[in-house]
């Protein structure tokens, strides 16, 4: 069922926020930054955009979704659990022994996940294989492929955009979660990496910018790569890591690392607050 | 073996390909700027809407390949194996192997006798590295007959092979109506003085060697290492009892491929001792094949030579 109302759109974002911090918590190991960034794009694609069904997770025909900087996982499982691929109650085992959530997502051992990811900089490549695949058999599928900023410092990156470019894959649509932020601090201090969209647009692609926490817009700029034609898009979505949670916000140490008792409780008593109420 | 009619494997690929290409419209092909070398042209030419290039971007290229598979699609991929096995590593462990996609690796131009291009295009440990990967199956022909066989068998494997092919023209060692399976080595004669386990283009070296001996009254057998992973547990085991001495030769490494794969399986099962015949932990050099096979002491002679040894 497609969710067309920003508010309530904004509240189920906001409930991936909440799924993130709890898995990162229960496991006391995983990275919230980069996933908290991303979780309105995610809300927007799971339940306003994606022509998936839950009951159907293998249909041939379904847009797909590949998560390339598969460290934020924990935003995924979130949307899936939320979107009904599996129960809210898997989520507590995130990168426990006994559990399918890996840490990076596993396509064979989660349902909803359209591609294994984890080593940086490989699911754009996947993203336009599948992409390519759809269009050979004209099959109307759409792809979604989220990269990281830091991400597209992987030079396999650019090797996928020229593909995408050449074979005109305007069923493939790549968002830039630019969130500005990697390891070891500012993706321009630590590789330099600058003018994103000049990038995507020298390589051929339609380049959209916009705020990638305004639901709005990200609803606006998935359209508008839907209406375009010959040519792949990409969105640069300018992001704050840690989005959602004050003390996690513009922070590179909170990357990787996870709340104690206390950080967590805050940050959930935060985002409770910001749920939209009507 | 027909010492008249030379075909290299990687022909021998092409022309399957193609062929297979008819029967399964679910086979797609991709390339990185080799395809007139690699032979994948020949499918490129018959079936040019299920063919991609993607340029000199092999890492690229595995993935895009993972893609199409994961999409639903039996996707065949070809460049040297130097840049399949060697530069795509990451993106074969991680893209491919991992979540077990349907993606046919066939990798050209592997081993010393890539010849005058020199150590940097000569692959000799690209067995090892696919070796190593769960999910996936590794197989090294030897002739027309089995390359044949071989790309039609992967085709029918649910999950990633790596097919390993050479530049070089070598005779054909068996008729059409010869049988293979995956996993199963072929025994050439019964000699009991010694086994050679060869793979590639090192059984047509070692049918040489066999006949050569032979007028000296040594009896050797040849065994086909065609499937390198899955080994044949049994065969190996069985000419250990069989025969006085074990030899493993292939244009590769002695480290991590076929004479490691044998040792492995002897140590676990009944300790031999075993001469591992292939390149001594070295890189190669430029020449013409020949020239260097019996430069690093892997030719037919090479391997009399070592028989020859009390």
């Amino acid at each position: 069922m497609k969710i067309t109302k920003v508010e309530a759109l904004s509240n189920i974002a906001n409930e991936i926020r909440m799924g993130v911090l709890e898995q990162v918590y229960e496991a006391q190991s995983g990275h919230p930054g980069g996933a908290l960034s991303c979780s309105d794009i995610l809300a927007v694609l799971y339940f306003n955009q994606m022509n998936i069904d839950p009951k159907q997770p293998d249909a041939s025909a379904r847009d797909r979704f590949v998560l390339s900087k598969g460290h934020c996982s924990p935003a995924l499982y979130a949307a899936l659990a939320r979107k009904g691929y599996f129960d809210k109650a898997v989520l507590t085992g995130f990168r426990d022994i006994d559990s399918n959530l890996q840490g990076h997502p596993d396509m064979t051992k989660i349902p909803g996940v359209d591609m294994t990811t984890g080593s940086l900089g490989q699911g754009m490549s996947a993203a336009v294989g599948m992409a390519i695949g759809s269009k050979m058999d004209s099959a109307g599928c759409r792809v979604y492929c989220l990269v990281g900023d830091g991400e597209i410092e992987e030079g396999q990156i650019w090797e996928a955009a020229m593909t995408a470019s050449k074979n005109q894959l305007d069923n493939l649509c790549v968002i830039v979660d630019h969130n500005g932020l990697q390891i070891d601090g500012k993706v321009e201090e630590v590789a330099g990496l600058i003018d994103i969209k000049e990038k995507f647009e020298s390589f051929g692609f339609y380049c959209l910018e916009i705020d990638g926490h305004d639901i709005e817009e990200i609803i606006h700029s998935f359209e508008a790569a839907r209406q375009e034609k010959g040519r792949p898009t990409a969105i640069i979505a300018n992001t704050i890591k840690g989005k959602g949670v004050s003390f996690m916000e513009g922070k590179a140490e909170w990357h990787g690392k996870a709340p104690d008792k206390e950080q967590y409780e805050e940050a959930i008593n935060e985002l409770k607050l910001q749920q939209f109420i009507g | 073996m027909n010492e008249e009619k030379k075909i290299a494997t990687r022909q021998s690929y092409g022309e399957a390909l193609a062929r297979l290409g008819e029967e399964n419209e679910n086979i797609v092909v991709l390339d990185a700027d080799l395809s007139t070398a690699t032979k994948t042209n020949i499918f490129a030419k018959k079936f040019p809407d299920r063919f991609v290039n993607v340029g000199i971007a092999e890492q690229n290229l595995i993935g895009t390949a993972a893609g199409l598979a994961a999409y639903g699609k039996v996707p065949f991929v070809s460049t040297f194996a130097v840049f399949a096995a060697g530069r795509a590593y990451d993106q074969i462990r991680n893209s491919v192997c991992y979540p077990k996609l349907n993606v046919k690796i066939c990798a050209t131009h592997a081993g010393l006798t890539v010849g005058e291009d020199g150590a940097t295009h000569q692959m000799l440990e690209d067995l090892s590295l696919m070796r190593t990967l769960p999910n996936m199956t590794v197989i090294s022909t030897s002739d027309d007959t089995q390359t044949r066989w071989a790309i039609e068998e992967a085709s029918k494997i649910e999950g990633p092979v790596y097919v390993r092919l050479a530049r070089l023209a070598t005779p054909v060692i068996y008729d059409e109506n010869q049988k293979f399976e995956i996993g199963k080595m072929v025994q050439l004669g019964d000699g009991a003085d010694a086994t050679v386990f060869a793979t590639g283009v090192m059984v047509a070296e070692s049918l040489k060697a066999q006949q050569e001996l032979k007028k000296e009254g040594i009896h050797i057998r040849v065994i086909d290492v065609h499937t390198i992973k899955p080994i044949d547990r049994e065969m190996i085991v069985k000419c250990a009892k069989e025969t006085k001495k074990i030899i493993t030769i292939e244009d590769h490494s002695i480290i991590g491929g076929l004479g490691s794969a044998i040792c492995e399986v002897l140590a676990d099962e009944y300790p031999t001792k075993v001469i591992r015949m292939g390149m001594k932990d070295k890189f190669g050099k430029s020449g013409k094949a020949e020239q260097l096979l019996k430069y690093f002491a892997m030719d037919s002679e090479a391997l009399i030579e070592e028989l020859k040894k009390r």
